[in-house]
């Protein structure tokens, strides 16, 4: 078992002719030839990129080809549009990688997808990956390994850290889930830790966070009242000065929001087991498991 | 991205926001004049840092003599507040505005609320404060109203705001008009926060902005071309504008390891780890999923101008990013560069990171390498040390 991307996905690239979308439709489709079944690039259909059939439209992806899951490579002025293409399109899945979309078009967004059956992850990041079966967005599949954790991250190079050391700990992943940088996202840490929770194969969970809101908070109050299994938690950014946005538009300390240090204890208080650094996570993991 | 006061004001005024005449300033030339014409005005220094009139950068002149006195005071200071840093910010604008007779100060401000993913519109009577030292001793005196972005701010959000104000009559009309537009004006222009301390009413029962602070999404600057225009420069960390015009997310701190990572989340993380191993970190720098050869090299440059720099840790996780190339980079910069007299720790992980790791052996360069972040910290931190 896995969560989000399992046997049944069948992904259309939204933005597959442009470089970015080319590129990683080429890395997906090594990792699992089967997985990618379409692309859509509008005023571009009837073409083929490497053997996947392009189409104008989500909707006609839908169609022809029974895609249920949809991962958005389009630049930022066209990405809200792409999301709300694929939600009235009601796939059940879109994974946006676009970094540097407006605020306000991710506001509207999620406003218009309030009643929708899809659930959005991003945007800006890496996507999701459950190691074995399919790959949807740009994280380095090599250092993915078939296992029993699962992880949660806003940031994607962190994420990498992680999968690294849990692979090398020989625990390995179900599924990986960069829910992106920004600070209207999709899907917060709250949202993947429930499905974590359902599913019988995670037997623990590694939940990478930063400074600014509070959505790490959320997350570990419902798994103080409700998860029994190991959970593994760190932060980044505690040294960053308040009022300055840290590369990410949602790593900053505002008004109201804990500081690094006080979301630390919040999280270790509610029974994570925090890591100073990254380099740790693995080993902590590990403790749960001798 | 932030803009002058000044600006601000034109702004609101565009959006029929009252707010007082105004005149810009870069010398003591025609200050006597307009502050003649005033009667009795503000001098205020044009500094996007926050906390001017504490600092002395905005002062009242009863007089035109007054007026040319604070004029030539303000001019040129090195302005500091708590925003600024000790050796605080150089002025070189000021604007002179009429010296109104004030009766009572309110706040006025709208943000997004991250929790709720709408846009909240915050009103208090505290106006004229420092809105953070009223959230924290009376929070009772602060409104916040919640607008539904696809429904827009009605004219009952209006007519809330000015409830919360403690408004009647004509001014609540005033106010509550002055509040719709200003939203208006938040989602037109891309705002991510929109600040008006204080709107005041005056003695003569008249309504005004007189002072605003705004910011915009960076992410939508894009498609705000008039807004570009007002961006000024010089109130920006000379690095980080340079930084940006190679797309690097760099951003100045105080201390003295410099460091180069590629992703936000494990720049910030380096950070953190320069610290806990005793280090200071000198700056934030992401170079991206792109990390090719050349933005390695102009990375490299954005670091070794900060005269504070001792030292330069590079960590690298090869994810797209290939770590032989990085290499390259490092290699092929400190080259172009010349000597670098620093202590430099380079830590590559992931792809290719062994092939990357051989090209640094074979090069000539003087370097440390680590296996982990925990190492790479402690060894830089050590090196700088020396």
């Amino acid at each position: 078992m896995a969560i989000l991307v399992t046997e049944k996905t069948r992904v259309v690239v939204q933005g597959i002719t442009g470089s970015q979308g080319a590129f990683h439709t080429g890395l997906m489709k090594e990792y699992s030839s089967d997985f990618v079944v379409a692309g859509v690039t509008p005023g571009k259909g009837g073409q083929e990129l490497d053997g996947t059939p392009v189409y104008n439209s989500v909707a006609e992806a839908v169609r022809e080809q029974q895609v249920n899951t949809s991962v958005i490579f389009v630049p930022p002025p066209f990405a809200a549009d792409a999301i709300l293409e694929a939600v009235d399109a009601e796939l059940d899945l879109v994974i946006c990688i676009t970094e540097g979309i407006p605020v306000l078009d991710m506001m509207k967004v999620k406003h218009a997808m309030k009643d929708s059956k899809t659930r959005l992850i991003g945007p800006n990041c890496p996507g999701v990956i459950t190691p074995g079966i399919g790959k949807i967005g740009i994280m380095p599949a090599n250092i993915h390994s078939t296992g029993k954790i699962g992880i949660i991250s806003r940031s994607g190079t962190l994420t990498y850290e992680a999968v690294d050391q849990i692979t090398k700990a020989g625990l390995g992943q179900t599924t990986c889930v960069g829910i992106g940088g920004d600070p209207i996202n999709g899907t917060q840490h709250l949202d993947v830790v429930k499905m974590f929770a359902e599913d019988p194969a995670t037997e623990g969970i590694v939940l990478i966070g930063e400074i600014g809101g509070d959505a790490e908070e959320q997350a570990a109050l419902w798994i103080k009242e409700n998860y029994k299994k190991p959970v593994v938690g760190f932060i980044a950014g505690l040294t960053a000065p308040p009022g300055k946005r840290m590369g990410h538009a949602g790593a900053i300390v505002g008004g109201g929001d804990r500081t690094g240090q006080e979301k630390v204890a919040y999280l270790e208080d509610c029974g994570i087991k925090m890591v100073q650094s990254p380099s740790d996570i693995g080993e902590a993991m590990l403790t749960f498991f001798n | 991205m932030l803009i002058h006061e000044y600006q601000a004001r034109d702004l609101f005024a565009q959006y029929n926001i009252p707010v007082t005449e105004r005149k810009v300033f870069e010398s003591i030339e025609g200050v006597k004049e307009y502050a003649t014409e005033l009667g009795q005005c503000v001098v205020k220094a044009q500094v996007h840092a926050g906390g001017r009139g504490k600092g002395g950068g905005v002062k009242f002149a009863p007089t035109p003599e007054k007026a040319v006195e604070h004029a030539n005071n303000i001019l040129g200071m090195d302005l500091v507040t708590h925003q600024t840093g000790p050796e605080g910010c150089h002025v070189s604008t000021i604007i002179l505005v009429p010296g109104l007779d004030i009766a009572k100060e309110y706040y006025l401000a709208i943000t997004i609320d991250r929790a709720t993913q709408c846009p909240y519109i915050i009103a208090s009577t505290e106006g004229g404060m420092d809105i953070e030292e009223v959230a924290e001793s009376t929070p009772e005196k602060i409104a916040k109203i919640k607008v539904d972005p696809s429904a827009g701010c009605w004219p009952y959000i209006g007519r809330k705001v000015a409830e919360a104000l403690e408004l009647e009559g004509k001014n609540a009309r005033i106010v509550a008009g002055i509040a719709q537009n200003l939203y208006k004006m938040f989602i037109e222009k891309d705002c991510s926060i929109v600040e008006v301390n204080p709107l005041v009413v005056t003695e003569q029962d008249e309504v005004y902005a007189i002072d605003g602070k705004v910011n915009f999404d960076s992410n939508a600057l894009y498609r705000q071309k008039d807004i570009v225009a007002l961006r000024d420069e010089k109130e920006e960390e000379p690095l980080e504008v340079e930084a940006s015009k190679h797309d690097l997310a760099y951003i100045k701190l105080d201390g003295n390891v410099a460091c180069m990572v590629n992703g936000a989340g494990l720049a910030m993380a380096t950070m953190d780890m320069i610290q806990i191993s005793g280090g200071s970190p000198a700056n934030f720098l992401d170079v991206g999923g792109t990390a090719t050869p050349a933005r390695v090299e102009e990375a490299f440059r954005i670091l070794l101008k900060d005269p504070k720099v001792e030292g330069i840790l590079i960590n690298v996780f090869g994810g797209i990013v290939r770590c032989d190339l990085v290499a390259e980079g490092v290699i092929t910069a400190v080259k172009n560069i010349g000597n670098i007299d620093l202590p430099i720790v380079i830590r590559l992980s992931g792809t290719n990171s062994t092939e990357g790791k051989a090209l640094l052996a074979e090069s000539d360069l003087t370097f440390e390498t680590a296996d982990s972040l925990n190492e790479a910290a402690a060894k830089i931190v050590a090196a700088v040390k020396k």
